[in-house]
């Protein structure tokens, strides 16, 4: 047997990693979520906005990190749709756009059918060039968006016809996997523009140690991960009601897998270790 | 000649962008250097797109080992690029009706709307979840006590690892108030605020001076290497 | 007995509409609206400053301050008003008229019912500008103001930014009272163009420190040229590099290099290309097969030159197989797939991942070992460093992965450039112990005492003025 652990191939571990994602999601096992500090100060961001208010949310991940960050896209939308705020997408990332479309198509058409496209929310689409556009648009949003997502032109849209900057919106929601994301722009908005530019983000759990360094001056609020997914959604559904809805308890779903996951991991490192010891004391004995 | 031309652009497009951000008079400049690699980007797309065709036809046409996936490769690309630009099954903007490539070419139930939600989608979603099994097996075989210093990371991965779930909740909520800090939920965001960006902040500084003098060096044509070296 | 209760009921009536109406009344305008150009910027700002209400300590809760619209500004409120109503009008035809032919089962190409959608819009749209047009007219001749921001009593400052400097600015402050009632407005005296400086006077400490870095730079690269020896420690990574190239020949193997997933212009990956041309002189000299596949174009580009020159420089140009260099395509994952493929398949001996790298990382280099290549990586994602370190033998961590190319070439001007940036290293360790010490002094004698004060107050200074 300690051979065989020894030795063991790794696609048992792959196999039992499978089985310790797969069981809970099969069962359905939810733990209750506890909301840290910063998912407080996210979701207070976006409380505090008033209808009308203008936000740009920039969603730069890809069906790649979906299962990731999916969940607080969702929940980011709703929250502003509920709201009342005016709602300006775009993307960093060239398929932006879709995670876009479809939170507009899950949340806007299905729980808010009054919004009106171009009034209430434009999706402006992606445009390349990454941090380049970052530092277009805070200074002029024309130079590079002369239509949205769907070719209409910038000016025929009603909601974008005030619009001259990033810095005439009350705030900047980003969801990022990566590159181009959430640290260029804090790098090349919030930092140029710390009166005019607020904003919080949501990023993949790889990317949120190299954001603390900016919490809380230029970043006040930040989810990471699932976990952080998870507490601002239950912020928003203990708010607005939603313990009915599953669509909007993706995040808290989701973290039934991390758990077992992560323990799995442990699991793992001891036996590593235990193996590492046990080799060690032999070498010293031979 | 082909190594100084390049690097008089490289040192006028990176001085602008320096300068520009110091005074205002030139601030529009850098705006302006900042298209010009978008636009030359863009122009790389046709040069990767013809390299790919090449490279991939050329493999088919020697019948090399996997030239199968090359024949996959063709084929996919084509068709993505002809259901993509031609638009084919979008239905019209509303506000052109009379145009029929007047719509989106991502319309839900075109070809090309089909091939992102049911092939790429999944394709780039399975490559991603990829990770976590590579997690654990790297975990298993790299995760090692060898010495003080690889103790404190594995503890404070133990301390991560339970404190972002329910579980550490679970195991720490006998503590008493006073030794709230402890919890490992709220030990887990000490570790995050406190080491983790100390020592993030200093890679990072490190990585900002180090960004700094190679930039330096490649504007000043000290270093030359990406160019193929120093002989012009 | 009459005449009297009337007379009461007057004067009753009398108090209290006097009284309602002191009530609703407001508070005294305030006076003296002057704009002057903000100092050190580029033009877009101006500072505002006025006389305080004679009310504002008793009956002021607020002030409205409004700046006047310019020519565009005005044409372009009034395009809005025609835009809106035109493709509004526009639009619920539209709308309407596909409902119907729904409804009637006639499809949204047919040429007659396209005939009356293109009929009904202009009709529309014509109404539809009509209207707004006798609005824009009704109102020609008035001084339009936009409002810009709402102060508290007692303030009587503001910098208004966003501004045009080829247009004068004309600015309006009205005092809002306690019960709500507005002031007369107080216009500013005469219109203020805002100048544009010579030089972002908010960014000079900024420019200090770039210049102090830089010049330490350049200077040791000039010392090292005067022949001073400089010297740098060993880095494992960069002297494994002929290891691994040896070894690939030996087994008989290639030898991969992964050049990140990020484009020419970001400077990771340049500083690949600076160790592929290393990497690629070794291979040509120990004649081992060298497969770059890259996920731009661009860089494609690059690493060809690169690795032509570095074959020329070996004295092996006919070696060169341009082939062997090669795009695969900019999706992240799909680039990935490619290599994981091509790893398990072709089992290179070596692997190089040097560049900018994300998720890929730790499955690349899992790849990697599961085939029990030799691996080498260098990157300045903080994130992806613990994955390499995990999988790889050998990880060039941030700035040494910046150094790589100085160590390798062992130019004395590279190797100045290392040593100009241990300048700027000892800069930020100074501003960091200063930093670290007012603020304890403070915590120390109490921030409220007027020594803790004084040290908050520099701290602030560094944070908001030097470092900005």
């Amino acid at each position: 047997m300690y051979e065989f652990i020894k030795n063991i191939d790794r696609r048992w571990i792959f196999l039992l990693m499978f089985v310790s994602v797969a069981i809970p999601i099969l069962l359905q096992i939810q733990f209750p979520e506890k909301a840290t500090d910063l998912a407080v100060t996210t979701y207070e961001a976006i409380e505090q906005l008033n209808p009308g208010d203008k936000v740009l949310l920039s969603f730069d991940f890809d069906p790649a990190s979906e299962g990731e960050l999916g969940p607080m896209a969702t929940t980011f939308t709703y929250h502003c749709a509920v709201k009342g705020l005016k709602m300006y997408f775009m993307a960093l990332w060239p398929v932006g756009p879709q995670m876009v479309d479809e939170r507009i198509e899950k949340i806007i058409h299905r729980d808010f059918p009054d919004m009106v496209y171009g009034e209430d929310y434009v999706n402006l689409g992606f445009k390349s060039g990454n941090e380049g556009v970052i530092k277009v648009i805070v200074t002029d949003f024309r130079k590079l968006y002369t239509t949205d997502a769907y070719g209409t032109a910038f000016d025929d849209i009603p909601m974008c016809q005030d619009i001259y900057s990033v810095q005439d919106m009350d705030l900047l929601i980003n969801v990022s996997a990566g590159y181009a994301g959430t640290k260029e722009w804090v790098q090349y908005a919030v930092t140029a523009f710390p009166d005019d530019i607020k904003m919080v983000a949501g990023c993949t759990g790889v990317q949120a140690p190299l954001l603390y360094p900016y919490i809380p001056d230029q970043l006040p609020g930040l989810l990471g991960a699932i976990k952080g997914a998870a507490e601002y959604e239950k912020l928003v559904v203990e708010r607005y009601g939603l313990e009915d809805q599953p669509q909007y308890l993706e995040g808290i779903r989701r973290m039934g897998p991390q758990l077992v996951a992560h323990l799995l991991m442990i699991l793992l490192i001891i036996t590593g270790n235990v193996i590492f010891f046990i080799e060690k004391r032999r070498e010293g004995q031979s | 000649m082909k190594r100084t031309v390049p690097i008089i652009i490289t040192a006028l497009g990176g001085f602008v962008l320096i300068i520009a951000y110091f005074i205002p008079r030139t601030q529009g400049w850098g705006e302006t250097a900042a298209i010009w690699f978008d636009v030359l980007a863009s122009i790389a797309f046709i040069l990767g797109g013809g390299n790919l065709l090449k490279i991939h036809l050329k493999k088919i046409s020697d019948q090399n080992s996997g030239w199968g996936y090359s024949a996959i490769t063709i084929t996919a690309f084509l068709f993505t690029l002809f259901v993509g630009l031609g638009k084919i099954g979008v239905n019209p903007n509303i506000q052109y009706p009379d145009f029929a490539w007047s719509g989106s070419y991502r319309t839900i139930g075109s070809p090309f709307w089909w091939l992102y939600e049911y092939a790429f989608k999944p394709l780039t979603a399975t490559m991603f979840a990829m990770l976590a099994f590579y997690v654990a097996s790297a975990a298993f075989r790299a995760f090692r006590a060898k010495n003080i210093e690889a103790i404190l990371l594995l503890g404070t991965a133990f301390i991560i690892l339970l404190g972002r779930t329910f579980a550490g909740v679970l195991l720490t909520s006998w503590l008493p108030d006073w030794l709230v800090g402890l919890k490992l939920e709220n030990l887990t965001v000490t570790i995050m605020k406190v080491f983790n960006t100390a020592g993030n902040r200093a890679i990072m500084i490190g990585i900002a001076l180090g960004i700094a003098s190679t930039s330096l060096k490649v504007l000043l044509g000290v270093d030359r290497t990406y160019l193929g070296g120093g002989e012009d | 007995m009459k005449s009297s209760l009337l007379s009461k009921a007057v004067l009753a009536g009398l108090v209290l509409a006097a009284t309602v109406w002191a009530q609703e009344e407001g508070p005294a305008p305030p006076t003296n609206v002057v704009a002057t150009d903000h100092p050190w910027d580029g033009g877009t700002q101006l500072d505002v400053s006025w006389t305080l209400s004679a009310d504002d300590a008793v009956n002021v809760a607020t002030y409205k301050f409004y700046r006047t619209l310019t020519e565009a500004e005005m044409l372009k409120e009034e395009a809005d008003a025609r835009f809106k109503a035109l493709n509004h009008a526009k639009q619920i035809v539209t709308t309407e008229l596909f409902a119907d032919a729904d409804q009637q089962g006639i499809p949204h190409d047919d040429p007659e019912l396209l005939g009356r959608i293109r009929a009904a819009r202009k009709s529309a749209a014509d109404e539809a500008i009509t209207a707004v047009n006798a609005d824009i007219v009704a109102t020609a001749g008035e001084t339009k103001y936009r409002f810009i921001s709402i102060l508290l009593a007692g303030e009587n400052t503001l910098t208004v930014a966003k501004l045009n400097r080829a247009v004068a600015y004309g600015f309006k402050v009205v005092a809002i009272g306690k019960n709500g009632v507005e002031s007369a407005p107080a216009v500013s005296m005469a219109a203020v163009q805002p100048i544009r400086q010579g030089f972002d006077g908010t960014r000079f400490f900024l420019s200090l420190i770039v210049f102090i870095i830089c010049g330490a730079v350049i200077y040791y690269i000039n010392v090292a040229r005067s022949g001073k020896p400089l010297n740098i420690r060993k880095i494992a990574g960069l002297q494994a590099v002929y290891e691994a190239v040896g070894r690939a020949t030996e087994m008989g193997r290639s030898i991969l290099f992964v050049p990140g997933i990020q484009d020419i212009n970001d400077i990771q990956t340049i500083a690949g290309m600076t160790i592929l041309s290393r990497v690629a002189k070794t291979a040509a000299e120990y004649e081992a097969k060298l497969e770059v596949p890259t996920s731009r174009a661009l860089v494609m580009t690059t690493a060809r030159e690169t690795v032509q020159a570095a074959f020329l420089s070996a004295g092996r140009p006919d070696a060169f197989n341009q082939d062997l260099i090669y795009y695969v395509t900019d999706e992240q994952f799909g680039y990935v797939a490619y290599l994981s493929g091509m790893m398990v398949r072709e089992k290179p001996a070596a692997c190089f991942y040097m560049g900018s790298f994300f998720a890929e990382s730790l499955i690349l280099a899992e790849t990697g070992n599961s085939i029990g290549a030799i691996q080498i990586a260098g990157t300045a994602q903080p994130a992806q460093l613990p994955f390499f370190v995990a999988a790889c033998d050998y990880t060039l961590i941030g700035e040494e992965f910046f150094a790589a190319s100085a160590y390798l070439s062992g130019e004395p001007d590279q190797l100045g450039s290392l040593k100009g940036q241990d300048v700027g290293k000892s800069i930020v360790g100074i501003i960091m112990v200063i930093g670290v010490t007012m603020l304890t002094l403070a915590a120390i004698v109490g921030f409220d005492s007027g020594f803790g004060a004084a040290m908050l107050d520099a701290v602030d200074f560094l944070k908001s003025v030097i470092l900005t």
